[in-house]
């Protein structure tokens, strides 16, 4: 078996008292599309942020790419964050002030992207995702559904490595959530992106290759491949 | 799924021959599971016992099936009473998740265990019945989401019943 593109060994996070993770244990295999489930507070967004390095564990290793992530820098990390990871959250977050396809384009800019250039490639994710002629919207005159396309696109446009999904949907009716997460598969697999999901809808982790269940900030994986 | 009453249906549309029948059966209903051709004559000739199908004269041709079926007041009658009728609620699909569960905390076994594999084993029917659905037509669509629905809802029930699996098996060992 080859290395797992992510690797969470025995990590431990608390908020002052409050324990997160307690000894969590993931690996998450290059090219595959892995739902993180669990309750309510189980842990799930904490664990996410640390493998996508915006969290620091008190203790335990975060790999990526067979490097450790965990003891970088806050400079280096958040170069690792641009260049190799994509996001989208339950609430688009998308920049109110910037058009929808500047709100693409971003991650393009930040990674120094010239404009002309950026905004020609942010605007070629608009007929994929079904969002012809809304380019120019600004977030307040989207639909929930259509905003949350916009940030899939936006997740997706730098090609990242990985794309990190915390509820991408939790904010969607069913139908609406669910055509978002056709298209967040569909793209993910077009371009060879591994994609961590977390949802505590099992009709939305029946889109991904297999899950995860965290409960007390420990993490379990029932089937598909071996995770330790 | 009733095959009498399904084959009654078809027969609504139109007059068919038993292939076409067969065919229609498997596109829409079998559902990986085709109605074996012996089936469906045994079936066409009880419908024609019961008064609820007539045959046609053979007709002239060489293949071996030339008659033609044709659905009488009875049969018609008796598939509008079904289809109107409304399916039994059953409350109580899955009892045998629940005597899992409760037998497992009688007898000390690991009950947690028991759901979390059975929650995988959802998870990954989920899974297969998605695939249909991103890769099939409407139809296979509709069908993936009655049974996607079904599981969602015993998932439900799975994780209320894990989380409260402490209690439920204190409740248990008092009787
Ligand atoms: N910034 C924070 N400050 C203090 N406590 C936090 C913070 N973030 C999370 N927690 C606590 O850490 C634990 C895990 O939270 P986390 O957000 O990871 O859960 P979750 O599984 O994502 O839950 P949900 O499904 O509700 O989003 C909870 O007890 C939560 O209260
Ligand atoms: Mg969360």
């Amino acid at each position: 078996m080859t290395d797992p593109l992510i690797h969470a060994h025995d990590v431990t996070l608390a908020f002052g008292e409050t324990p997160a993770l307690r000894g969590a244990e993931l690996a998450v295999e290059a090219g595959e599309v892995l739902a993180v489930m669990g309750p309510s507070g189980s842990g799930k967004s904490t664990l996410l942020h640390c493998l996508a390095g915006i969290l620091t564990p008190d203790s335990g290793e975060i790999r990526f790419d067979g490097r450790r992530i965990d003891n970088l820098g806050e400079q280096e990390r958040s170069a690792l964050r641009r260049d190799s990871f994509g996001f989208v959250f339950q609430f688009g977050q998308l920049v109110p002030e910037l058009t929808a396809e500047e709100n693409v384009a971003l991650p393009l800019l930040l990674g120094g992207r010239r404009r002309a250039a950026a905004l020609q490639q942010a605007r070629s994710w608009f007929p994929k995702l079904g969002l012809d002629g809304l380019e120019a919207r600004r977030s307040g005159e989207l639909s929930g559904g259509q905003a949350q396309r916009v940030a899939l696109a936006r997740g997706l446009v730098a090609e990242p490595r990985v794309l990190f999904a915390d509820e991408p949907t939790g904010a969607l009716d069913s139908l609406t959530g669910e055509q978002v997460m056709d298209l967040l598969v569909g793209c993910a697999r077009e371009q060879g992106t591994t994609v961590v999901l977390v949802t505590h809808e099992a009709r939305i982790a029946a889109y991904a290759d297999r899950e995860a269940i965290v409960r007390d900030g420990r993490a379990t994986s029932m089937s598909g491949r071996l995770t330790s | 799924m009733s095959v009498p009453l399904t084959l009654l249906g078809l027969l609504e549309r139109e007059p068919s021959h038993g292939y076409d029948l067969k065919r229609d059966y498997d596109a829409f209903f079998g559902r990986g599971k085709p109605l074996p051709f012996g089936q469906v004559y045994a079936t066409l000739g009880r419908l024609a016992r019961d008064g609820k199908v007539v045959v046609g004269e053979p007709e002239a041709g060489d293949g071996p099936d030339r008659k033609r079926y044709v659905i009488t007041e009875t049969g018609a009658t008796e598939f509008e009473d079904w289809l109107r009728e409304p399916v039994a609620a059953e409350p109580h699909l899955q009892t045998v998740l629940f005597s899992k569960v409760v037998l497992a905390l009688m007898l000390g076994r690991d009950a947690e265990l028991y759901l979390d594999t059975q929650r995988a084993a959802h998870l990954k029917r989920m899974r297969e019945l998605t695939e249909i659905k991103r890769s099939g037509g409407l139809v296979d669509a509709l069908l993936a989401d009655h049974g996607l629905f079904h599981l969602e809802s015993d998932l439900r029930w799975i994780d209320l019943t894990a989380a409260r699996l402490d209690a439920l098996a204190a409740e248990v060992a008092k009787r």
